[in-house]
């Protein structure tokens, strides 16, 4: 067999076409590297073009006082200070450049009275900060990273004569296994999911750039390739995952009609004047500002009102509170019976804003729920309820180069990163964390395969990474991977979904292994041509693995904070803050163990309030006042 | 609340294939995309289909919708009448893969085609400006999903194999627009371009494209004619052709 | 060789379309209604007679250019004789008519209604067209589609003349000013439609200001190009609106100048 397979020899390998695989291409062919971009669908689909809301960078267009320090606390804040402060900082400081950048590579940003690149408001950042286009700010990103890489592919047919002698995209092509030779990467194995013939590639360097794992879970936002991929390859190949229990559950999902459960509302919503009641009629939000945000809350209506045309003499509306914040505030409010009958709360922009000004605004909401829910949310309420949006865990990585730590040659990037946004992303910051760190990710490989040089894949390697791809149709007999798909959701979705309980997650863990033990002898129907059911299996595979570090991960944190809320241990608790939580693969399963997180700088740590910093930190730590 | 539905759907590859009957349950509020997920599940665990998103989003659903370009996941099983069959099938326009899936590299060729936007030369990260009034243009074809229906529709190329070469389509007329009517790009020939490169000629404004796309971009009205008055100007229009050597003599432009 | 949706490589399908509503209803009916205007436009630019009555004209024969027109009706003198071929009278409408058809022959939007209706360059949206060649507008004598331009120009002066026609309407019988009658409202309303379907056409809403890169320096087009773009969007309306204008205000202008029906004055 391995003589027919399809081989490709490459400088860096970059699997992922989102944003973040996008700009770490860009940045590795800007150095003058071979790099090929692998993809599972097509080309200029990945999940990026989903993101809605718009990219979180201090560029103080709207307000001057925003700055990259404004920016680094709200990002910290917001991750209930469980960073890896390095990140941030570098992401609050390079966001701007990276929005800026991409207006030269001709994105169309909507644009402020002086021409600039207007800004709007989202939950958690302190001022007006999210560079936008409507709705659709992801779709703007990935299509002008995507016609960035088109450009400078026409100028390698000018200059080189072959468009794809330094960028070649694969799309529709699964990676499967990253291979490794001599302890560091040699490359990576795949198949074509068109024709399921198998593919090598050969590469010292490899960025990971594969995204989140939102179809673990039953009810999310997140579409097929939200699958946990890179973390699965991560783990395999003998790296690390970090804080893998916090998960984001965004507020605003929508609730019926039920094929489209799930389904994003953008935060914009609330950001342009969106209100959320309950059945009762009452705007609850001002029921759930937690202590550490009551100084910069409203807690009356009135002044939340004030606070959309005078920001600066109030305080902001509860509805745009962090994320993890409203959407237990919604889960707290369903089970207390307040809800709709689809389970779900209502949020309403009709009798805030005018018609024309919603479409005009959130033209794809507009379209969205008169499209797929017969609501027109000019005249009428939403209903919305919590979803899964979002991983902040994912592979341990350097904060400045985005080296994986333990696997020399692998990078990661993106979603599938972790550290950066502690125990809760803030809205926008993902987008703007693909580009700053893709961008890292790129030179960071660039440099690893300028001073190492070539590391040859060795024919066993290929033979067993084949041999996985060949299984599934060799046995006969066992279960239907969709069946086993769905089962997974369920037991994430109850059993470590949004409020977590010691009893319900070792349940769950035991629950997982069962699937993973009977997922081993799954069978497929049909052929290798284009067969879903085929590609299930590898997604299955690698979701399993996501589900048993998050229930480990989540099983060792005995407290409530961010994307992780414990029934039995409600409150945050300073000494928990001090630890990371890293998963790692021994071949038949996943084990935790507990890190110290590092200590924040001390010109970082000056950056805060003291007050402040009390409520999250230990005495110790504040008499400290950060590191060196 | 759930209901029994027909289904015809086109099975096969290149060499050969054809329309299966089927059926299959449908609930309250789903989109065609759900049931075909159901199909798949179910009854036809191979059955090849593209999705992403299901939001309507990403353009990857693409498929004929009782022979009508759709996308599934936007496509209310409601919509059709109880004891309706509904005929699934991939594009026409494109070599079929397999199933509902078709090969849509053409349109990734076109993409290579087209001229890179072309920044001055001396715009710096964070100074250019652009009022709203300007950028609104260009701002609604980058709306676009790429979902290749009007591509697919298009009968200069879906009914015609032959003129792919010279054609680019509408998809990527939105695109030529979109760059010509950027107000800071600078390369000056996309018009004369269009017309001799990319086929701009070859479109009757017969508007199938503008009826298809889910975006709801007004392809024929606000990019092809715009840019076939364009091209007008710089090719067919003695009297600005002779204005511009005039002006140009002058040292005016 | 197969082409189009029966190429190699395509799905397998036999049916030139698949499409299950009446997809052919619109090109028919748009056939019927060209086709009967055609007609009734070809008797009437030939029957040369009946198209002038103190103080009305239609409007398929004004201006009246040529010595043979009725007297009173050229409106800006007869600098063209009578011609005859094969002995008979050339129409003076036919000196004239050329520039209107060639504005709406080459107008964008019935472009698109007669290539789909009447050379099925496709029939409707994803129905195979019957042509194994296509070339569209790119070689003669459809290239011939891109001095839509100078037809619009002519348009526009023919409008001016048509609504001087209407103000000359506000006369009774005997070129007293100060009256007004059906046929000053039917020639004021054809004046009204012709003129929104001129400002409402492609080329005058590039003319306006589309073809501006920056609108923001340009602040007066910007806004006559946003009133135009409004118009432009209903000027398929428009097209058929005016085209149904024309014929009822000529043929009003015939019957009460063929004495059938009396020209009601309101004062
Ligand atoms: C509905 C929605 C709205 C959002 N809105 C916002 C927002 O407003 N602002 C914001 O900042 N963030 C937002 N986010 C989050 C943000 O969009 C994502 O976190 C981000 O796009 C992830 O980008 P990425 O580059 O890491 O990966 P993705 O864009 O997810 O791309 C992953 C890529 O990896 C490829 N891949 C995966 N596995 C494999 C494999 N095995 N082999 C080969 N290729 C593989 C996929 O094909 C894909 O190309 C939103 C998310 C969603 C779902
Ligand atoms: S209007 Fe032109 S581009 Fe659009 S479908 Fe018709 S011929 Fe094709
Ligand atoms: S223009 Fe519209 S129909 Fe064409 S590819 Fe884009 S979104 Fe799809
Ligand atoms: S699945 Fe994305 S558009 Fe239908
Ligand atoms: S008159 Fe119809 S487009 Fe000009």
């Amino acid at each position: 067999m391995t003589n027919s397979i399809e081989r490709y020899k490459y400088d860096i390998l970059v699997i992922g076409a989102g944003g973040a695989g996008l700009r770490a291409a860009v940045e590795a062919r800007e150095a003058g590297l071979k790099v090929a971009i692998i993809c599972k669908s097509l080309f200029g689909k990945a999940h990026t073009v989903m993101a809605e809301g718009g990219v979180a960078a201090s560029m103080g267009n709207v307000n001057d006082s925003d700055n990259w320090m404004v920016h680094f606390r709200d990002t910290m804040r917001g991750g209930k200070f469980l960073n890896h402060y390095r990140m941030a900082e570098l992401h609050a400081k390079e966001a701007p450049e990276r929005v800026w950048e991409l207006e030269v590579w001709g994105a169309l940003f909507d644009r402020t009275e002086e021409g600039k690149i207007s800004q709007r408001n989202f939950g958690g950042h302190e001022y007006p900060r999210l560079a936008h286009v409507g709705d659709r700010t992801g779709l703007e990103l990935i299509r002008t990273m995507q016609q960035r890489i088109v450009a400078l592919q026409q100028k390698d047919a000018r200059d080189h004569g072959d468009a794809e002698s330094f960028i070649k995209v694969f799309a529709e092509l699964t990676i499967t296994d990253i291979l490794k030779d001599n302890g560091k990467v040699s490359g990576a194995y795949g198949y074509w999911r068109e024709s399921g013939a198998e593919v090598l590639f050969e590469a010292p360097a490899v960025v990971l750039a594969t995204g989140g794992v939102g179809k673990t879970f039953k009810i999310t936002s997140n579409s097929w390739e939200g699958t946990g991929d890179g973390h699965a390859l991560a783990l395999k190949a003998g790296g690390n995952l970090v804080d893998m229990e916090f998960l984001q559950f965004h507020p605003t999902g929508m609730v019926w009609p039920p094929s489209v459960r799930g389904l994003l509302v953008t935060e914009s919503v609330r950001g342009d004047g969106g209100v959320l009641t309950n059945t009762d009629g009452i705007r609850f939000m001002f029921n759930y500002i937690p202590e550490v945000f009551k100084a910069i809350y409203a807690d009356n209506e009135a002044e939340a009102d004030r606070w959309y045309n005078d920001q600066a003499n109030n305080r902001r509306p509860p509805e745009l509170l962090p994320r993890d914040e409203v959407a237990r505030a919604i889960n707290s409010e369903v089970k207390a019976g307040r809800g709709t009958e689809h389970g779900g709360v209502y949020l309403d922009v009709s009798k805030r804003l005018p018609a024309d000004v919603i479409k005009k605004k959130l033209p794809s909401m507009w379209h969205q729920f008169y499209e797929l829910a017969g609501v027109d949310i000019t005249k009428e309420a939403m209903e919305v309820g919590p979803t899964c949006h979002y991983v902040m865990g994912g592979v341990e990585v350097d904060p400045d180069s985005a080296a994986a730590v333990n696997v020399p040659g692998l990078f990661a990037a993106g979603e599938v990163a972790g550290g950066m946004h502690g125990s809760n992303r803030l809205g926008g910051n993902s987008l703007s964390d693909l580009l700053v760190f893709g961008r890292r990710a790129g030179i960071g490989a660039a440099e690893y395969v300028k001073s190492n040089g070539a590391n040859p894949v060795n024919e066993a390697t290929i033979k067993s990474a084949a041999e996985k791809i060949e299984k599934p149709f060799t046995q006969t007999g066992g279960e239907n991977p969709y069946a086993l798909h769905q089962e997974l959701q369920e037991v994430t979705h109850n059993l470590v979904g949004i409020i977590r309980t010691r009893a319900e997650i070792e349940s769950a863990i035991v629950k997982i292994a069962d699937i993973r033990k009977r997922s081993a002898n799954v069978t497929v129907s049909g052929d290798r041509q284009f067969n879903p059911g085929f590609h299930l299996i590898f997604d299955l595979d690698n979701m399993l693995l996501v589900a048993e570090s998050t229930a480990k991960s989540a099983l060792l944190r005995e407290e409530s904070r961010g994307g992780h809320t414990r029934d039995d241990f409600p409150g945050m608790n300073a000494q928990w803050r001090q630890v990371n939580h890293i998963s790692s693969f021994d071949g038949s399963q996943v084990n935790v163990k507990s890190q110290k997180l590092p200590m924040i700088r001390k010109d970082l740590f000056d950056l805060f309030d003291i007050h402040e910093l009390e409520k999250y930190m230990t005495p110790e730590e504040i008499s400290k006042g950060g590191s060196n | 609340m759930a209901r029994k539905l027909n289904l015809r759907i086109w099975r096969g590859n290149s060499v050969d294939g054809g329309l299966q009957n089927i059926t299959v349950d449908a609930n309250e509020g789903e989109v065609v995309l759900d049931v075909i997920h159901r199909v798949q599940a179910e009854q036809m665990n191979d059955l090849a289909v593209r999705w992403n998103c299901k939001a309507g989003k990403c353009g990857s659903c693409s498929m004929e919708i009782n022979g009508k370009p759709r996308l599934a996941c936007m496509t209310q099983v409601a919509s059709f009448e109880e004891d309706e069959t509904i005929t699934l099938t991939p594009l026409r326009a494109f070599p079929v893969i397999k199933d509902l899936v078709t090969d849509v590299s053409f349109n990734y060729k076109k993409a290579m085609e087209i001229p890179a936007y072309e920044a001055p030369a001396n715009l710096k990260p964070g100074e250019a400006r652009m009022q709203q009034v300007d950028v609104e243009r260009s701002q609604e074809f980058r709306k676009c999903i790429e979902c290749f229906l009007c591509q697919d529709t298009c009968h200069v190329i879906r009914d015609h194999e032959e003129n792919k070469k010279s054609f680019a389509g509408p998809r990527f007329f939105i695109r030529i627009a979109e760059l010509d009517m950027h107000p800071l790009d600078t390369l000056r020939n996309r018009k004369q371009k269009a017309q001799e490169e990319h086929g701009l000629g070859m479109c009757n404004i017969t508007k199938c494209c503008t009826e298809v796309c889910p975006e709801h971009i007004r392809i024929t009205d606000n990019a092809i004619i715009p840019m076939k008055e364009r091209v007008v100007d710089v090719k067919y229009d003695p009297a600005r052709w002779l204005g511009s050597k005039i002006r140009k003599r002058d040292g005016i432009l | 060789m197969a082409t189009g949706v029966f190429s190699s490589g395509r799905a397998k399908i036999s049916e030139r379309t698949l499409r299950t509503d009446r997809w052919w209803l619109q090109p028919a009916f748009t056939v019927l209604v060209l086709f009967s205007f055609i007609v009734y436009a070809t008797f009437r630019a030939f029957e040369n007679a009946h198209y002038f009555v103190e103080p009305l004209i239609s409007p398929f024969y004004s201006p009246c250019l040529s010595t043979g027109c009725v007297t009173g009706s050229s409106l800006l003198g007869q600098p063209l004789g009578v011609y005859h071929i094969f002995g008979m009278m050339i129409s003076p409408s036919l000196f004239i008519l050329i520039f209107p058809l060639g504005f709406r022959l080459t107008c964008y939007y019935y472009r698109k209604a007669y290539y789909r209706s009447f050379w099925f360059s496709p029939p409707a949206c994803a129905v195979a067209e019957p042509h194994s060649k296509y070339t569209g507008e790119t070689r003669a004598p459809l290239i011939m589609q891109n001095a839509h331009r100078w037809f619009f120009y002519a348009g526009c002066v023919f409008n001016v003349i048509l609504t001087v026609d209407a103000i000359l309407a506000f006369r009774n019988e005997h070129n007293q000013w100060g009256h007004m009658s059906v046929g000053t409202l039917v020639l004021l309303a054809n004046a009204t439609f012709l003129w929104l379907y001129s400002a409402s056409c492609h080329t005058c809403r590039h003319t306006i200001g589309g073809r501006l890169r920056n609108f923001s320096a340009h602040p007066i087009r910007y806004k006559l190009w946003t009133y135009v773009s409004i118009l432009n969007h209903k000027h398929q309306n428009f097209a058929w609106v005016s085209l149904f204008g024309v014929a009822l205000a000529d043929l009003y202008v015939r019957q009460v100048s063929a004495g059938s029906i009396t020209n009601l004055y309101f004062f």
